[in-house]
């Protein structure tokens, strides 16, 4: 239960700085935002494989 | 195509008289329930076990079930093939023999030999045994596992869906014979072949290579999406957070970037040039290990986890209905549990698409990455 939890807070912070970082991108390039979204969303996947890899072998 | 017309109009009005059997049966549950003769899923172990039957694959097509007035157990749906490759051969019969029963406790007897059904897995007893024993951690100690070939819940959803696919894609590619604009339910599936090819295949694998892996990354996306779309709906499916089936499409995803690999992926992987000849070897295992482990796993775990927490999430929302029956009442409680689940679904559907188009994404990029060409090396 602690591990879950644990693993939820890290994945949390390292979509929260994949999300902020690419707003942040957008905003100050909005013309390369379909990329920008793209890579975002590759980088999500892979975080959230990682995170579901450990909640899957933790349980 | 007046057939193919008929067909989905059947299906629809199939789901939409399932939707209302549906719900007429959770209502007469309820009654049941207040009327507190120790209502079925009454208690959190009750609807954590009927989660994890759910989320399971199972040998009967079973909608619902219910318990009528005479205290009778009824379930509705149908039965499906049993396949199974025993000591003595082929042995096939339907899974209605079984009746519902998942503890070993009905034998099925055929050419000679005898099953059992425990936990959704066919165990064959040995010579001599008449009924099924366990031991104190409830394994059967006097049967065997059988090689099960069996037409399951989840490959009866693969079957229907394939085929489903196949009438479909077929006659969207026989449209574009004849005229030039798809017609009917082809208008719906255009817009989507051609983003999977712009968006996602051509950026990934590049201009030169990527009309060799189109056809690849189109059914795997088709596939994944369906699939997850059919697992929300009353039916029952779960066939994509079966990890057999997202291993095996893993697999196939492997295979492909593998074999295509170029000369200068290869090189890059076995002995990466620009750094030092000491390094190389420790490179290699890395890159290796990350080339043929941990990319099909990561897509194989996240596919898989992602629709059963799904799903498990769902089921819980709707079972809040009873657990929190005393608490806010049968009013607040089945609420409650609407609003929550109406929304959660709405996200699932949004997940079924994000899931199939990241699969297919990485997928693109992976096979980009064994095409490349390494002319201009670094």
């Amino acid at each position: 239960m602690i591990g879950a939890g644990l693993i939820v807070i890290g994945a949390g912070i390292g979509l929260g700085q994949i999300g902020g970082k690419a707003m942040e991108g957008i905003a100050r390039q909005p013309e390369a935002t379909g990329k920008i979204q793209t890579a975002m969303i590759i980088i999500a996947a892979l975080l959230e494989g990682l995170a579901f890899g450990a909640l899957f072998l933790g349980k | 195509m007046k057939v193919a017309q008929k067909t989905i109009k059947f299906l629809l009005i199939a789901v939409i008289a399932l939707f209302t059997t549906v719900s007429f049966a959770s209502e007469s549950d309820k009654k049941h329930d207040d009327q507190n003769d120790g209502g079925r899923v009454n208690t959190k172990s009750e609807v954590e076990e009927y989660i994890l039957h759910h989320i399971k694959d199972s040998h009967d097509f079973s909608l619902f079930s219910y318990t009528n007035d005479e205290g009778e157990r009824k379930h509705v749906g149908f039965p499906l093939p049993v396949i199974l490759w025993s000591s003595e051969g082929l042995v096939t019969f339907m899974s209605s023999e079984f009746h519902h029963n998942d503890d070993g406790h009905v034998i099925v007897e055929k050419n000679g030999l005898k099953f059992a059904k425990i936990h959704s897995k066919i165990f064959e007893l040995n010579t001599g045994a008449t009924a099924v024993s366990f031991d104190e951690t409830h394994h059967a100690t006097n049967a065997n596992k059988t090689l099960d070939f069996s037409i399951t819940k989840s490959a009866f959803g693969l079957i229907v869906i394939g085929l489903l696919m196949l009438l479909w894609f077929s006659k969207l590619a026989r449209q574009y014979k004849t005229k030039k604009v798809p017609t009917g339910f082809g208008r719906v599936l255009e817009p989507l072949v051609l983003y999977v090819r712009d968006e996602i295949a051509k950026p990934n694998i590049g201009e030169k290579h990527y009309r060799r892996f189109t056809g690849y990354l189109l059914t795997v996306f088709f596939f994944i999406w369906i699939l997850n779309l059919a697992g929300l709906t009353p039916l029952g499916f779960n066939v994509t957070g079966q990890l057999a089936v997202t291993g095996c499409l893993a697999i196939f995803t492997l295979v492909i970037y593998t074999i295509s690999g170029t000369k200068g992926y290869w090189m890059h992987m076995l002995w990466m040039p620009g750094v030092p000849v000491l390094i190389r070897p420790i490179l290699a295992v890395i890159e290796l290990a990350g080339a043929l482990i941990i990319k099909p796993f990561s897509l194989l775990v996240r596919l898989f986890a992602n629709i059963s927490a799904g799903h498990i999430v769902v089921m819980s929302l709707i079972a809040i209905m009873f657990t929190l029956k005393e608490s806010l009442g049968v009013v607040g409680a089945t609420g409650l549990s609407l609003v929550l689940s109406f929304f959660i679904t709405l996200i699932e559907v949004l997940v079924a698409f994000l899931q199939a188009y990241i699969f297919t994404m990485l997928s693109a990029l992976f096979i980009g990455m064994a095409v490349e060409d390494h002319a201009e090396a670094h």
